[in-house]
């Protein structure tokens, strides 16, 4: 029996009131461990579902250069793995959004699959979305996830063969990360038009919940996948607000990528 | 089996298969708990199409003899194994013998690699390759395949190596390759192999990665060591041909470990050659400057395999040292963390002055220049020398083999520095 998915939970929330679930990324430590914590939550207060904050890491192979600049900054203002909990629990207490972390493998294999899992669960994380974990090298993260009830999130590509999208919609939980493009983050003026093919083959694999992400940087993209998919998931746009303009520039974008009027 | 190179102890009567207990042929994706495929999705769809290529390659009499062909008459081989009788005296009496990669092509075991890969992106029907490089040896390597086979080639190296090797890049450009620098993270190798995987995640379509060392997401580590294979088999042909019997002991040295599993290959089932790898120590393992990654690394994920890494105690990696370009990378290749673990190699450090001395001492015992990597391998031939004439060998009748991986004309610069050939100050002047 697998567990209550907080994830799904927020995008059936969202499907309810006829949208898609507005997903937004940041990373941990940027500008520092209090501002991540406030702009997450001025994130979740301007429609926000679901906050991805994710782990800077030394190698992150999946991200383009407005992410990697923020992570850099991060490591080198002496950001530490553990603090990804203080940050969870910040967001978590001070608004309702379900909050998930972004983390490649490394730094969860090096605290041990098992603690890393636990000490999500107790901060009141949802789970993980694993850019550079398949499952067929999850083994010890189907257990631990199972154990603490969290959400196992894997992504799915253009490339990905039909056996492949059916293995990984089949191992999630919560939701598929479908990625739109062959390529890395970073915003781009159009969304491939590969980002419905691929959230089609992911709910003809059986996929509740399939959530697209890469590219994603304004309203008008929000409406067109949001026509498709169950989700949209925005990084660069916002890490890049958020270094040019704090906390009250992601809390516009965001406003505007709900289509809501600002709450400052 | 290798038909490539008629794999003498395999080929002929004996089945196809290698028996179960062999060390020789591991095929991957697993070697013990190492290896894999830590990676993302986006990716492995290509590494699916390169391993199923590579495996139909394999069984391909028309590849194995193309193959076959450019190894002979294109990089030179079969390498030779020259006897160093000079540096033997300084290495106690004990019989050193050179395999001298040095003389390919290119002048580094990386031809054998790259011109096998290159000929599977032309059956992949990929236009175009890429490769990360730190020193410029694979990168030169690389653009030397793609030149003689008509592939576009893109190289990314750290930008601060582009500074080091401009010569190099230089060469690289003269081939038609295009040399990208890596301003990304500490601007190093490990950050040139990111920067390469962003490129192929973006353009897997037309682009074939050209991975330059035994390591990576599988089928890249098993890959990478068939086509160095060659190295191992000469080498133990070579050797019973001319001291008419196995070595006592084989060295090489460890980067991400292509040259070191070529040759182990050879003698890995020969349970009395004892072999060893040489990683580079830097300042010594006992100061953060080295590049000793299965002596102290921790095992950990990284660029698509599972092995040993320098890292810290948060999973971040941790940036590597080395006098040594080519040695300077803080992961291994996966099936040498599975060979530590059981005790079929040792691993041990050459600090950058070891490592100077012994490649002076080559210099002008034999009047061979060697790289600077293999002279870790040189180095941590006159220990195991040593240790072995302390344990009692009689020197004359001792055998080892070193695996000259490349020659040093790329390293003139930092030796000529190291030994203070080059007045700096009159040069600033
Ligand atoms: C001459 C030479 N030897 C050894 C190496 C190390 O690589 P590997 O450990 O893959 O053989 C290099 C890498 O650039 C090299 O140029």
């Amino acid at each position: 029996m697998s567990p209550v998915s907080k994830s799904a939970a927020a995008i059936a929330a969202a499907r309810a009131e006829g949208r898609p679930a507005l997903i937004c990324y940041l990373p941990a430590g940027f500008p520092d461990v209090q501002g991540t914590i406030d702009a997450a939550v001025a994130m979740a207060e301007n429609g926000a579902d679901i906050i991805e904050v994710g782990i800077p890491y030394s190698d992150p192979v999946m991200d383009g250069s407005v992410i990697q600049a923020a992570t850099v900054q991060s490591l080198a203002q002496g950001f530490k793995v553990a603090q990804v909990f203080d940050i969870v629990k910040g967001i978590t207490e001070r608004c309702s959004a379900t909050v998930m972390i972004m983390t490649y493998w490394n730094p969860v294999l090096r605290m041990g699959v098992d603690e890393f899992s636990r000490r999500l669960a107790e901060a009141g994380g949802a789970g993980l979305i694993t850019p550079d974990l398949v499952p067929d090298e999850a083994a010890e993260w189907m257990e631990a996830s199972d154990k603490y009830g969290l959400d196992r999130v894997f992504l799915v590509a253009p490339s990905s063969t039909e056996a492949r999208m059916k293995a990984t919609v089949d191992a999630s939980r919560g939701f598929v990360y479908c990625v739109s493009v062959m390529g890395v983050t970073g915003a781009r003026a159009e969304v491939s038009d590969a980002a419905a093919a691929v959230v089609a083959a992911a709910h003809a694999a059986g996929a509740e919940n399939a959530c697209v992400g890469l590219g994603v940087s304004a309203r008008k993209h929000v409406e067109e996948i949001g026509a498709y998919s169950d989700g949209v998931i925005v990084g660069t746009a916002l890490v890049a607000a958020l270094r040019d303009g704090g906390v009250d520039a992601v809390a516009k974008l965001t406003a505007e990528l709900s289509g809501r009027a600002v709450n400052a | 089996m290798n038909p490539m190179t008629g794999d003498p102890d395999q080929g002929g009567s004996k089945p196809a298969s290698a028996p179960s207990h062999s060390l020789r042929h591991a095929a991957g994706p697993y070697f013990g708990d190492y290896g894999g495929r830590w990676m993302p999705e986006s990716l492995i769809a290509a590494m699916d199409e390169l391993n199923e290529t590579f495996e139909a390659a394999k069984a391909d009499p028309e590849f194995i003899a193309q193959v076959k062909d450019l190894n002979k008459n294109y990089s030179g081989r079969p390498s030779l194994l020259t006897e160093a009788k000079r540096f033997s005296e300084a290495a106690g009496g004990v019989r050193v013998f050179l395999k001298r990669e040095d003389l390919n092509h290119t002048g580094s075991h990386k031809i054998n690699n790259v011109l096998g890969q290159a000929l599977l992106a032309k059956r992949m029907g990929k236009t175009r390759i890429i490769a990360e490089t730190g020193a410029g040896q694979h990168g030169v390597a690389s653009a030397t395949a793609a030149a003689l086979m008509g592939l576009e080639c893109v190289v990314y190296m750290g930008a601060e190596d582009t500074r080091r090797q401009a010569l190099n890049v230089a060469r690289m450009q003269l081939l038609g390759a295009t040399v990208i620098p890596v301003t990304a993270g500490s601007q190093t190798l490990k950050d040139a192999i990111n920067e390469a995987l962003r490129d192929w995640v973006a353009n897997v379509g037309t682009t074939h990665y050209l991975l330059g060392t035994a390591a990576g997401g599988h089928p890249f580590p098993a890959m990478v060591r068939y086509f160095h294979e060659v190295i191992g088999e000469e080498a133990r042909e070579q050797i019973i041909a001319q001291a008419g019997r196995l070595p006592d002991a084989v060295a090489a040295c460890i980067g991400g470990g292509s040259n070191a599993i070529g040759i182990f290959h050879g003698f890995l089932d020969d349970a009395d050659v004892e072999l060893y790898g040489f990683e580079a120590g830097g300042d010594g393992i006992d100061t953060p400057r080295h590049a000793a990654t299965i002596t102290l690394g921790r095992p950990g994920v990284l660029h698509g395999a599972k092995s040993y890494l320098m890292q810290d105690d948060d999973g971040q990696t941790i940036e590597s040292h080395s006098i040594s370009a080519g040695l300077d990378y803080p992961g291994v290749g996966p099936e040498h963390a599975y060979l530590a673990d059981i005790g079929r190699v040792h691993y041990e450090p050459i600090t950058d002055t070891e490592a100077m001395d012994a490649f002076s001492l080559l210099c002008r015992t034999e009047g061979i220049i060697p790289a600077i990597e293999s002279s870790h391998a040189l180095a941590g031939v006159l220990k195991i020398a040593e240790r072995k004439i302390a344990a009692g060998a009689v020197p004359k009748e001792t055998i080892i083999i070193a695996n000259l991986s490349g020659r040093g004309d790329k390293d003139v610069g930092t030796a000529a520095e190291w030994f203070n050939l080059i007045d700096t100050e009159k040069d600033a002047k």
